[in-house]
């Protein structure tokens, strides 16, 4: 998005960057934007040649002829109320609508970009200036302030293009501020400046290429309002004057003949709206081209659950191990058709009151397997495709939606990171953990809310009656936190999946909470899932631990064995990342490079890029994993059998 | 609960008045603007030039721009928006018999298009892509492009002269009517049309802000504690939504009352944006400017309503 802001308007219309589709292709690939297009040139190309096509004088008046019916020789669309022909006084008024419609758009532009070019660049003084002028002209309803210029300069269809293009300028100087604002900070205006050009030059060379798409956008939204608006005044008479005829004249002519000859107004109405309706799907086309935001599909809202494939839905039952059984999960991501392969058959199994570490570091698909688990992958674009993920003997990725939510925050519950974005900002704490309850059982509300101040307690929220009516924002990072540990308790779960709840605190509120999730498991039995980077806080509070890189499991085992002796390289430098009081010597290391992208995966060994061991073997064939000993596995051909 | 509100309310109230002073000036400057000599365009061209500089007298009008403006805000302040030259009244009395009209017209519609635009969004946003989402997204579409006036006039056709159902204009029934059932009949029509115009922005603005809401992580959180997919798209994204949709029916506020202006004069509708066009066209500039100021006002102060309502809904919003 930075390297695509700064790009000059007409290479991003054309060109082709990062593999990505170019706008115009999108134009095209959008079939109503596309449409729209072609109807307005049709529109516009009709207007041009108007004055050589066989037409009779639009003004001419034949008293004789009076409102003859449309589809009549001679008066394919009929006449009007002076005989006048109704087709070629159809086409003269969409050249006179058109023509003060983009003149407006022009002039608002101008000006408009002019204002918000300077208020942006300059700041200050001149910045509230300028936009306190452009304020109080947006607190009049839009087409009133044109009606009160126009009341001023008198009828007539250029007061009419001013006024509509007046009360136009705010949304060009709004949107145009807006960017300049942001251009004015970046390096290459300091560049400029340094390099001895004036602000002027500064302002024509540097920032206005850079705002042009911002303005092409704010035209193509607006340029068909202000047709319309044009129009609505010459319908009222206060635009085009009489012999002369825009659309919106002809329109308010015929208004007074609705019920002998609606023809002669239903003509221009019927033309006001394709042309505008063409405008604005084309305008939403453009906007949408060169807003790199829908460009990547992002808006597409995900669904209630992942989309999961035929074959994961529907696979053979196996014997379950434990009280969840993971086998061979594959979550991908089809994004601008790549695949994103993010979970590459992860198998680990978690006991009744055991708790298993996932640990790797950021994109090696720790958080995308525990989502996995209860369908929260976001879909579109994830989709789940294979595997098994076995609960107490229900294959969790073949139940029905109704089925899941029941399990979802019930007997599974899950602790996100981040509890600032993930608590709803506008919902008490009290009444989220409220919810959470009555969402699995009948409760009544008072009921749960004695309940939820209970469980904010048992978080050791000091002065939890009071807390439960604060909103999140009005909570520190540690006692958001606890209250997402609350929530999650709310209906006693067998299983808790902590997606890293602690990464986001300081080091002395992570310890307490690391102390609050250790007691909570061993007073209610619970089983934990607990996802991190850090092998330091494995240590404290996981019985088992599973290493992930680029969607794999590397190296699975107990902790104490796995932290004694690493079979797999990159164990290794995960370990010596932790820092460490009794080693003295230890100075931290961090692991050189960067994880695999997942769409585009090496054969062999994903890791070996970043391996200090790699040997020509590693690249060949996908490794598998070895047995080290009964509990203890290792994605690695060096490993050794550990006894 | 009630002090932080009225606190943010009187606030807010203070911070009018610099916004209803700068509305003032730019109403005042624009009417300044007239070419010529106004008292000359009153009295007509045959005007003696002692009756003119009398009536500039009589006006301030030979005074100082400034020294006029304090004199003319003071007399707003005393509800003297001067006289019609057309009809010869106080302005005031004519604006405080359209102005309920207008109320009423523009209310109803501004009502109808937040429920409609809402609810077209919502469902459009939960079925995004599919049959209804497209056929929503065409109907807004088809609102956002279509001039108030025709669509006024087309339903005039339909319903008034083709199938006699609902009458065609004014906002009572000459013989028989004055009471609220008559009065609805009436507002059918034009209350009808602008909020169908009106209901395309708010529509298109609640389904993507609802698309974007849905996207968050607390709606994640939402589906992870179990709750039910209604629950989740009426009361956890539709809440955050709103937060952003309300503003725009704010503004949204203005369209209609600048709508209603084609709108009455379609439906010969007895508010004010019927007066002032006419005013307009008979150059009585002194109704005009009371006109302007007045709708402007009661914008500002819809907008305010607006605020107020956010306020309410989003707790991070402070006084």
């Amino acid at each position: 998005m930075t390297t695509n802001a700064q790009a000059p308007l007409l290479s991003r219309l054309f060109g082709r960057r990062h593999s990505r589709t170019s706008p115009l292709a999108l134009l095209v690939r959008n079939r109503l934007a596309a449409a729209g297009l072609v109807v307005l040139c049709l529109v516009v190309f009709i207007a041009l040649i108007t004055p050589w096509l066989p037409l009779p004088d639009p003004n001419a008046t034949q008293p004789s002829d009076r409102l003859i019916p449309p589809f009549t020789t001679g008066h394919w669309l009929g006449t009007d109320q002076l005989g006048r022909d109704i087709l070629s006084r159809l086409l003269w008024g969409t050249r006179v609508s058109l023509v003060v419609g983009i003149a407006a758009t022009l002039v608002a532009a101008l000006i408009g970009s002019t204002i918000g070019i300077v208020a942006g660049y300059f700041g200050k003084r001149v910045d509230s200036t300028l936009m306190r002028g452009i304020d109080m002209m947006m607190a009049f309803p839009y087409i009133l302030l044109a009606l009160a210029i126009v009341a001023v300069l008198g009828p007539g269809l250029l007061n009419a293009l001013y006024a509509i293009a007046i009360v136009n300028i705010p949304f060009f100087a709004r949107n145009v501020r807006g960017v300049t604002v942001t251009l004015r900070n970046r390096e290459f205006v300091d560049a400029a400046l340094l390099s001895g050009k004036n602000h002027f030059l500064i302002l024509v060379t540097e920032i206005l290429p850079n705002v042009l798409p911002v303005i092409v956008i704010t035209m193509s939204t607006t340029v068909g309002w202000m047709i319309l608006e044009t129009a609505g005044l010459s319908f009222l008479g206060l635009g085009a004057q009489p012999p002369q005829a825009d659309l919106g004249s002809m329109l308010g002519e015929g208004r007074r003949l609705i019920s002998t000859a609606p023809f002669v107004s239903t003509v221009p109405g019927v033309m006001i709206f394709i042309l505008v309706m063409s405008i604005n799907l084309l305008g939403d086309g453009i906007r949408d081209a060169l807003d790199p935001r829908l460009k990547a599909g992002a808006l597409r809202r995900p669904a209630a659950r992942t989309r999961t494939s035929v074959e994961a839905r529907q696979a053979s039952q196996y014997e379950q191990r434990g009280v969840l059984d993971v086998r061979a999960l594959r979550t991908e991501f089809h994004l601008d058709n790549q695949v994103h392969r993010a979970v590459n058959g992860p198998t680990f199994s978690i006991e009744a009151g055991e708790c298993l570490g996932i640990i790797g570091e950021s994109g090696s698909g720790k958080s995308v397997t525990a989502m996995s688990l209860l369908g929260l992958v976001a879909s579109p674009p994830g989709m789940i495709m294979g595997g098994q993920v076995n609960y107490r003997d229900t294959n969790l990725l073949g139940i029905s939606d109704n089925d899941l939510r029941r399990y979802r925050g019930g007997e599974l519950a899950y602790i996100f990171q981040d509890p600032l974005s993930t608590l709803h900002p506008l919902f008490t704490v009290g009444d989220q953990l409220v919810e959470a309850m009555r969402s699995h059982y009948a409760i009544s509300y008072t009921d749960a809310w004695k309940k939820a101040v209970t469980l904010l307690e048992e978080v050791r929220i000091p002065n939890a009656a009071n807390r439960a009516h604060s909103y999140p924002h009005q909570l520190s990072g540690g006692m958001r936190q606890r209250v997402s540990i609350a929530m999650a308790l709310a209906n006693e779960p067998k299983l808790i999946i902590a997606d890293e709840p602690t990464t986001a605190l300081d080091v002395t509120v992570q310890a307490q909470i690391l102390a609050l999730l250790n007691r909570l498991r061993d007073d209610k039995g619970a089983s934990l899932m607990f996802i991190t980077h850090d092998f330091g806080v494995v240590r404290q509070v996981c019985h088992r631990v599973a290493v992930m890189y680029a969607g794999e499991i590397v190296e699975i085992g107990p902790v104490e064995e796995i932290l004694a002796q690493p079979a797999h390289p990159y164990t290794r430098r995960l370990i010596s990342c932790v820092p460490d009081v009794e080693r003295k010597t230890g100075k931290l290391e961090e692991i050189p490079g960067l994880p695999p992208q997942v769409n585009n995966l090496p054969e062999g060994c994903k890791f070996a890029d970043r391996c200090d061991m790699v040997a020509d073997q590693c690249r060949q064939a996908p490794i598998e994993l070895k047995t080290m000993n009964e509990r203890h596995q290792a994605r690695c051909i060096f490993a050794k059998e550990v006894v | 609960m009630a002090t932080p509100l009225w606190r943010y309310v009187g606030k807010r109230l203070l911070l009018l008045i610099p916004v209803l002073f700068g509305l003032s000036l730019i109403v005042f400057f624009i009417m300044a603007l007239i070419p010529g000599d106004p008292a000359q365009a009153i009295l007509g061209s045959y005007a003696t030039p002692e009756n003119v500089a009398r009536l500039n007298a009589q006006l301030g009008l030979d005074k100082s721009l400034p020294q006029q403006y304090l004199t003319w805000l003071g007399n707003i302040f005393q509800g003297d928006f001067g006289r019609s030259y057309n009809q010869n009244r106080e302005v005031i009395s004519i604006i405080a018999e359209r102005f309920g009209a207008t109320l009423i017209l523009a209310g109803t519609a501004l009502v109808l298009c937040s429920i409609f635009g809402l609810l077209a969004g919502i469902i459009s946003a939960s079925r995004q892509y599919g049959l209804v989402d497209k056929a929503i997204t065409l109907i807004v579409l088809i609102g956002i492009s279509m001039p108030a006036f025709w669509l006024g006039l087309l339903m005039i056709m339909l319903f008034a002269v083709e199938w006699r159902l609902l009458p065609a204009s004014g906002m009572f029934s000459i013989y028989g009517g004055g009471d609220l059932p008559d009065l609805i009949r009436h507002l059918i029509l034009p209350a009808g049309t602008l909020a169908f115009i009106a209901t395309g922005v708010i529509a298109r603005l609640t389904r993507a802000s609802m698309l974007e809401v849905l996207r968050q992580d607390f709606i994640r959180t939402a589906r992870a504690k179990g709750v039910n997919e209604r629950r989740v798209i009426y009361r956890h994204a539709f809440k955050a939504a709103l937060v952003s949709i309300v503003p725009v029916i704010g503004i949204q506020a203005g369209f209609v009352l600048g709508g209603a202006v084609y709108i009455e004069t379609v439906f010969q509708w007895p508010g004010m944006g019927s007066m002032l066009v006419n005013a307009i066209s008979t150059r009585d500039l002194l109704l005009v400017q009371g006109g302007v100021l007045v709708i402007a006002a009661a914008y500002v102060l819809i907008n305010l309503a607006a605020d107020v309502v956010q306020f309410i809904l989003d707790p991070r919003v402070t006084a």
